[in-house]
């Protein structure tokens, strides 16, 4: 073969601007975040001392972690559940029934996704605004009594599930409706001449053939979410009140900046990496069904 | 919509079909009515915000624009956003294709490994990496400053736009890869009958073949770094540099202050209104393109 002298060349040449990137920003920052969670360091200065697992027993021990573990996990599960339900329900019956405007929903349900998270905080602080909030204003209509969406921390983290649902629900809904709309007329016909009902094709026709496609995004979903969360705790509350709607990355993000203690932050950020693959790895496996072809 | 095939469906009663009608119209509502709620409240005048909400604006209160363009200086920042998004897009490209490709349709013997390691990249967010990537730059900048004088790498919109199209290769080059190991291997086999070498092959052949998804992987970006604001505001300190939804973010904290309601929304106007002008031109595209990834960061 006379062509492989230049395929090597190639090879490097279209291969190594990607890799070097790829290592400079994402793995080398990621390997930092594991060795960075075993030292002291102040920020700015050079001095970092060893100090092996102290952050993480530090960690262990403080209760604002805790409360942003528990955040994190209400906010994963409420916000999953929700969003999936609904999308996968909507998805199904814009693709089985014959809805006019078919086309116009799709349309509007999926504008909430190519807003930045800081539009939609705003648009949300001014439904959540006590006085005169969209939703109290509304609300006042049946109830007098104001509720603090954004100022009760009793209240705080629902305000926050709402606002994520609504944002990711759309994207989801035109996702399913994709997968959905591959399964053919036939199947459903034969099934609804052995007498199956509309609830009935949904949970055993609909739901196991888009499973896998259901599966993938779920587990990346779950990750997301860790994210989400923070983008939108950063914008909409700061952690407020009193630091009670923190949640994982965002009480890394304080304590890395705020309070200038990285290797804490790291160790915080190291506990997030862990946890979002211990999570992946457990959706992958709970949810492992045999594909279904018709 | 053709009525023929619905003879052996059973069809859903009239009041379910009602019902189903009204769930998806309330829902349709929750949706429109906070955006075009943002857009009256960007044109009301700064008294009208202690009222009630659903007044409309006494009379049309352009200077709100002029305000949050000039004095909030969302009109520089949203120079910078361009620069940066452009930028970003046009080093991603340039970067993941042959990448991509090459990733997909050659086997050398550390194909798999590279290919493995992309994957997992998937899974790394980059707001886990934001502080590493961040003191890497400052301990970049401080070594330039004792030899040099000057940093560099913080403060820098070209840096900036690298990192966004650095942490957006994993999705990207999966998403090309994906397309073009999809292609028969006949395409290449006859350009080098032709005697193309590899660069043109790839160049004029191949590349051509993959426009849809490289409009594709373009929407998908735009919104990605248009939309960005947390490694934005990490890497970029100078006020002068900031992008627009960082922007945005002070003006919503100004307004818990200083009470300009009006220039706030004005801003969040101008924030949202590019993104939702490219998405009436190809929403289809978008709604679409989706349908390849089925995840995203």
């Amino acid at each position: 073969m006379q062509r492989t002298k230049g395929r090597g060349r190639f090879i490097v040449t279209c291969l190594a601007p990607a890799v070097i990137l790829f290592l400079i920003f994402m793995i080398y920052p990621t390997i930092d975040v594991f060795r960075m969670s075993m030292y002291k360091w102040g920020g700015y200065t050079a001095d970092k001392t060893f100090v092996g697992l102290q952050n993480f027993q530090t960690l262990f021990k403080s209760d604002k972690f805790y409360n942003s573990f528990q955040n994190t996990v209400l906010l994963i599960v409420l916000v999953t559940i929700v969003t999936f339900s609904l999308a996968l329900i909507f998805a199904a019956i814009l693709t089985r029934e014959k809805i006019k405007g078919q086309n116009f929903f799709r349309i509007i349900f999926y504008i909430p996704n190519i807003l930045s998270v800081v539009v939609i905080s705003a648009i949300f602080s001014a439904i959540y605004r006590p006085e005169v909030g969209l939703l109290n204003s509304f609300l006042n209509l049946f109830r007098g009594e104001e509720i603090q969406w954004l100022g009760s921390s009793k209240v705080v983290m629902y305000s926050l599930v709402i606002a994520m649902i609504w944002q990711a629900i759309g994207y989801y809904m035109v996702m399913y409706m994709a997968s959905m709309a591959n399964v053919s007329e036939s199947i459903y016909e034969s099934a609804s001449l052995e007498g199956a009902g509309k609830i009935k094709q949904f949970f055993s026709l609909t739901l196991p053939l888009v499973w896998t496609n259901i599966r993938t995004t779920l587990t990346f979903f779950i990750i997301s979410t860790i994210n989400m969360s923070f983008l939108f705790v950063k914008a909409m509350t700061q952690g407020n009140p009193n630091g009670s709607s923190h949640v994982f990355l965002s009480y890394m993000y304080l304590e890395a900046y705020t309070n200038s203690s990285y290797g804490y932050g790291m160790a915080i950020g190291s506990v997030v990496f862990i946890f979002s693959f211990a999570l992946a790895g457990i959706i992958n496996a709970v949810t492992k069904r045999e594909e279904i072809e018709f | 919509m053709s009525k023929k095939d619905t003879g052996a469906i059973k069809q859903t009663s009239k009041a379910g079909k009602i019902g189903i009608y009204v769930v998806l119209i309330i829902l349709a509502i929750t949706i429109i009515v906070p955006i075009a709620w943002v857009f009256m409240a960007s044109l009301k005048e700064n008294e009208q915000f202690y009222g009630s909400p659903w007044t409309l604006p006494n009379g049309l209160h352009f200077e709100n624009f002029v305000q949050a363009w000039q004095e909030a200086d969302m009109g520089s920042y949203m120079l910078n956003s361009v620069i940066v998004t452009a930028l970003g897009i046009g080093l991603l490209i340039i970067i993941s294709l042959p990448a991509a490709y090459v990733l997909a349709r050659f086997k050398f013997k550390t194909s798999r490994f590279w290919n493995v390691l992309f994957m997992a990249g998937l899974f790394i967010n980059v707001n886990y990496i934001v502080v590493p990537i961040f003191l890497m730059l400052v301990d970049a900048d401080s070594f330039l400053q004792s030899t040099l004088g000057h940093g560099f790498f913080l403060n820098n919109l070209f840096i900036l736009a690298l990192i966004y199209a650095s942490t957006a290769l994993p999705f990207t080059i999966y998403l090309l890869s994906g397309y073009f190991k999809s292609l028969a291997k006949d395409y290449e086999e006859a350009a080098y009958v032709d005697g193309a070498g590899y660069f043109r092959t790839m160049i004029q052949v191949i590349f051509p073949m993959a426009k849809p998804s490289i409009i594709t992987i373009i929407l998908f970006n735009f919104l990605s770094f248009w939309n960005e604001y947390i490694i934005s505001m990490t890497m970029l300190t100078k006020p002068t540099l900031k992008t627009l939804p960082v922007g945005l973010m002070n003006l919503m904290a100004a307004q818990k202050s200083a009470v300009q309601y009006g220039r706030m929304y004005a801003g969040l106007v101008l924030v949202m209104l590019p993104t939702l002008i490219l998405y009436m031109c190809v929403q289809k595209q978008l709604t679409e393109g989706m349908t390849v990834g089925g995840l995203k960061g």
